[in-house]
This record gives structure tokens, sequence and C-alpha cells, in this order.
């Protein structure tokens, strides 16, 4: 398992090497110009020296490779070093990736907006499954009831209703209409564990973009679960099971629940990208400062080693729960085997 | 409906009487006319065609029909609540929302068919070639996987903001952000199909049908167009009506978060993105460029659903 893992994610480095080319390239290619934003009034040879400065005449593949020898050697160190308060070479002046915008390492501030994304997007994911799960089977356990009914009925409005739709109505009828949750995310709200009031109000800001998140995710998931256990319940081993005499609680969560998450969990791995999407246009309508909102106002301060930074890093985290996903599989189906 | 289905089963027992039985052994089925059956027989994908119909004409033909102009603003109009005769209320310049709904419509519509047009000519095309040709299988298919793991939107977002000036310089205001919109739409769109279409592929090339257009010397083109592509057109139907609803909704995510579409070419997204902040007026500003772009969506993905049951030989055999 171990050497699975090992190998799965050095084959991660051509993918990941081939992610940072594209968007290296597609940002570079581009037209524009660092010094675009600067005000007019700075003459043409001294735009030249700034351009000379940040490398911008440098050959393409040098100044990619410069770029990823810090997005890729230098960035971890420094994330290493910051955990374990140590100094590992030259940590004072190390080469990072400098934002035009705020002229700090880019990957400072992702690692600040980090967490706010991580908890939306985890506890939508994870209420998503959980709702998505249950349901799903319970449909396919009962084919053609009126809960099945109802339920494909529902799943379909989830799925077919988009998050920036839902969102916006949500804020309407709990934040104007019925002033129940507030309209959008306090990101300098400290969480205290002590305090009562601190939690109940974080767990109310959290309230309606998780809730967004899982009805999406509930949806899309459901679909497939009910798929998955339909497809199951007409196999041979269902049979078996039941003619041993096991009870039918035993033969849905033992066998036909455990054998169709294995392709729920591929879904899940491949829809990890999507859910990266739905973030930037959650955090836009609930105005939570993740990595999402960083990367819109990135886009729009034309910051290009910010949005080359956190496109990465995207991609990085994709390509990380793929591996998960993978690893996964070995828990749930015994037949692979992983050497 | 049923009743068509006991006649068309050619199993069926023919009780009934002579002109019965000379219904059965006498009619012609074709594979069209089976999938259509198959496909009315799915309540969902009806109400869908019915419903995606209704909208496409709405959005062509209701905002020439309804009365009001929606060029000039009418500052004293602005803001009304739904009402008659603006049965969605009007926006902060006094003009229809429902009519703008409509518009927003067609651009929406015209994005979503095209961007799908072109994923799916990708998808197929990459596919073919990756089914096909041995040779370049496995660097099609790693450039497949590399797509699949690059988040899309993301990656959409910066190529439309980087490109979008040159591209409109070059061909216009709407039309440059609409050929940007679609190529990139369709560009980052194309995976699923393409791998679908590569494993039929693999399938289908190692018919004997295949193997005896090989051996009367038919060249690998001809092969391809002839005999491949209508082979795979099944799976390609379905990925190309679900492909329109991933597409109406990227382009209404890009233009939502406001780097899509200019204001003065609505989409439902850009008036989504517009309404967002005005909904405590009124609501319907957003609830109804919602509620037409949620029900295009549902229409099209009931569709799709009810042409893979259609379409899938497994499904018809049960009749």
């Amino acid at each position: 398992m171990l050497r699975y893992v090992v190998r799965r994610l050095l084959v991660a480095i051509p993918t990941l090497l081939a992610i940072s080319l594209i968007v290296f390239a597609i940002l570079d290619l581009a037209p524009g110009d660092p010094t675009s934003q600067l005000p007019l009034t700075i003459p043409l040879h001294i735009r030249e020296n700034i351009r000379e400065s940040l490398g911008f005449n440098d050959p393409f593949l040098f100044r990619w490779w410069n770029w990823v020898r810090m997005m890729l050697i230098n960035e971890p160190i420094e994330l290493f070093e910051s955990f374990t308060n140590t100094c590992i070479g030259d940590c004072e002046s190390r080469d990072r990736i400098i934002s035009w915008q705020s002229r700090s390492p880019a990957m400072d501030t992702i690692y600040q907006r980090l967490p706010q994304t991580m908890w939306v997007l985890g506890l939508g994911l994870l209420f998503g499954v959980l709702l998505a799960v249950p349901i799903g089977t319970i449909q396919a356990y009962r084919q053609y009831s009126w809960f099945d009914n109802v339920g494909t009925f529902v799943t379909m409005l989830g799925y077919s209703v988009p998050v920036f739709v839902i969102g916006p109505l949500f804020i309407w009828l709990f934040s104007v209409k019925l002033g129940w949750l507030p309209t959008f995310y306090k990101t300098t709200h400290d969480v205290q564990i002590t305090s009562w009031s601190s939690i109940w109000f974080q767990f109310k800001q959290l309230a309606m973009p998780v809730g967004v998140l899982t009805l999406f995710n509930a949806a899309t998931f459901g679909r497939f679960a009910r798929a998955a256990v339909l497809e199951n319940l007409n196999e041979g081993y269902v049979r078996t099971a039941r003619s041993k005499g096991l009870s039918e609680r035993i033969v849905m969560t033992r066998h036909v629940v455990r054998n169709s998450l294995i392709p729920i969990i591929t879904l899940l791995a491949l829809s990890i990208p999507g859910v990266f999407g739905g973030a930037i246009i959650t955090e836009n309508i609930f105005r939570i400062n993740g990595l999402g909102q960083l990367l819109l106002l990135s886009i729009g301060q034309n910051d290009i080693p910010m949005v080359q930074s956190l496109v990465f890093m995207f991609a990085v985290l994709t390509v990380f729960f793929n591996i998960i996903a993978d690893v996964l599989y070995g828990f749930l189906d015994p037949r692979i085997r992983y050497d | 409906m049923t009743d068509d289905a006991e006649a068309t089963n050619v199993s069926t027992p023919a009780a009934g009487s002579v002109v019965e039985v000379h219904d059965d052994l006498g009619e012609f089925r074709s594979l069209r006319g089976d999938v259509w059956r198959q496909f009315k027989r799915h309540k969902g994908a009806v109400l869908g065609v019915v419903l995606l119909t209704l909208i496409t004409f709405g959005c062509m033909f209701g905002p020439i029909l309804l009365p009001f102009d929606t060029k000039t603003p009418v500052v004293l109009n602005a803001n009304r609540g739904p009402g008659w005769p603006h049965i969605w209320g009007t926006d902060n310049l006094g003009r229809d929302a429902f009519t703008r709904g409509l518009l927003g419509g067609r651009i929406s519509l015209a994005v979503g068919f095209v961007a799908m047009a072109v994923s799916i000519l990708l998808g197929v095309l990459i596919g073919v070639v990756a089914g096909f040709f041995r040779s370049l299988d496995g660097i099609l298919m790693r450039f497949t996987d590399l797509f699949l793991s690059l988040p899309l939107l993301p990656v959409l977002l910066v190529v439309i903001v980087l490109f979008r000036d040159p591209v409109q310089e070059s061909l216009g205001d709407g039309l440059g952000i609409f050929v940007l919109m679609v190529l990139i739409i369709g560009g980052t769109s194309w995976m699923q199909t393409a791998r679908i279409v590569r494993g039929e592929v693999l399938a289908l090339k190692e018919q004997e049908f295949i193997l005896a257009s090989r051996s009367v010397g038919t060249r690998p083109m001809r092969i391809i167009g002839k005999h491949i592509v209508p082979n795979v057109m099944s799976p390609v139907i379905v990925c190309a009506s679900l492909g329109i609803a991933i597409a109406i909704l990227t382009e209404s995510a890009v233009s939502f978060l406001g780097l899509g579409f200019p204001l003065d070419l609505p989409t439902w997204g850009r008036l989504l993105n517009e309404a967002k902040d005005r909904m405590s007026l009124n609501v319907w500003l957003v609830a109804g460029p919602g509620l037409l772009l949620s029900l295009t969506v549902m229409s099209v993905n009931f569709i799709g659903d009810g042409l893979r049951d259609a379409l899938d030989p497994q499904n018809r055999s049960k009749g």
C-alpha cells in the first residue's frame, strides 16, 4: 500500500509539471504587461528596467523553470520551516513568488485564505454525501415508490438549479425577508470554543453557504448513489447473502452500500475540480474571503503571479484528492490490490 | 401509449382479430421509430422537450411580440414590483424584466448550442483518433486526463479575461465575446465525450464488418466516416444533450461573476449578476432569469436521461 501511494505521488509530479506549464503559458502568452497598471508619468526606459527586474525579458522556458523551482521546491521548504520553526539553508533570502499587488509572497496570502475555503467546501461536501448515500439507498431499495419519485424529482431540481440562482434566493428569503441569518460571511469573526454565542454566530454565517453547497452535492451524488445501489441490488451476491439468512439491514449496509460506495468515490474524486469552481461562485455570493474570492480579485487586478499560484494550488488539490480516492478504493474493495 | 407498445410488440401473441395479426406481422419497425417510442415513454423527457421548445420559441419571438421597449430607460417606471403589465416587474432603469429575461435567453441558448457543438466535434475527433490509431492513443489519453485534472472554472476565467480585449478588438464587441466564450467552453468540456467515444471505437474496431471493410481495401478515413462515426452516434447524442446543460451553466457562471458578456448584451447569468444586489427591491429580477435558466437546464437533463434510456438497446428490447 505504501509503495502504491509513493508511486502515485511520483507519477503526480509530471502531471503537475505539465499543468504548471499550461497555466504558465496561458498567462504568459496572453497580451498584458506588468507595468500597464503603473502611472503614465513613469518614463519608458524606467518601465523597461522594471520589466527587466521582474525577469520579463528572459526566455520563456527559463522563466517557467524559475517559477517551478520557486513553487515546487522553495515553497514546500518554506511551509515545512514555518510548521517546525526551523531554518534550512538560506531561509532569509530564498526566492519566493511575489504578488504584484501586495508585494508579499503570494503563497502567504493563499495560506491565509485556505481555511475559509476548506471549511465551506469540506462541510458542503461532507453533508452532501452524508445526505445523498442514505437517501439514494432508500430510493433504490424502494424503486418507484412515492419516496423514490419525490426523491428523483428533488435531486433533478437540485441538480438543475445552479448555485448562483439558489444562493441569492436563499439570501433574499433567510436574510432579507426572515432576518434569521447574516447576508455575508464575516471572516474577522474569531471562533472561541468557550463562548456559545461565538459558536452560534459561526454556525449561522456558515449555514447558507454550506447549505447551498450541500443541496447541490446531495443532488449530484444522490442520483449516482441511487443508480449504483440499483445496479448492485440485482447482483448475484445479494441473493446469496439473503439466502444465507442475513437480515435485510446487514445485506444492505455490509454488502450493497459498501459496494455502491466505490463508484460514488470515483465520482467524488472526478467532481473535485467542479467543486472548486462552485467555491468561486459560492464565495462570491456570500462574500467569503477564500481562495475563489482571491482569484477573482487577482484577475481583476492583473496580479499574474497570484493567479498562477492560485490556479496551480487548485490543480494540486485536485490531483491530491484523486490520489486519496484511489487509496480509498483499496479499503472499500479488497479485490483491488496495490503492488 | 401502452396500446401502441402492445401493438408493436412482435412477441405478443395475437389473440385478437385478424386485422391485428396482420398489423403485427406487417409493421415495419425502424431503429428511429423504436428509439422514439421508448423516448416517449419517459415522461420527464417529453416534458423536457415541450419546455425546451417553449423556452426557445419564447426567447426567439417573445421580445418581438411583447410591447415593451428595452432599449430606452424610463426612470419613472423603475424598480416596480411584479404586477400588470410587467409580470416580473421592472429593473432599475424601468425596463420590463420579463422581456429582458427572454432576451437573455437568446444569447444563453445560442452559447449553449454552439459550445456543445464545438465540444462534441472536439470530443468525437479526439476520441475517434485515439481509438482508431493505436500510436496516438497514449498521448491523446494522457492529454485528456490532464484536461480532466485541470481546475476548469479558474482556467476559464483567466483565459476569458486575458483574451477578451484582443478578440473583441478584432471581431467586434458582441461577436468577439461570443466566439471566445463558445471556443473556450467547448474547448474545456470535450473530455467526457472523447473518453466514451474512444471506448466505443476500441470495441468497434475489432468487429468483423470493420475487418471486412478493411480487407476490401477501404481507406482508414473512409472506414471512420462510413462505419465508425455512425456507430458511435448513440452515446454522442446523449453527451450532446448533457453538454448543452453544462455549456449554459458555465456561460451563466462566468457571466454571473461579471467576466462574461458585457452589460448591453444580457444573458441569464449577466442578469443575475446585475440583479443580485437589488433583489430586496424586486426578487423577480433574480427569480425570473433563475427560473428560466433552471427550467432550461432541467429540460435538457431530462431529455438526456430519456435519450440514454431510449438509445440503450437493452432497454429497447424489453419493449
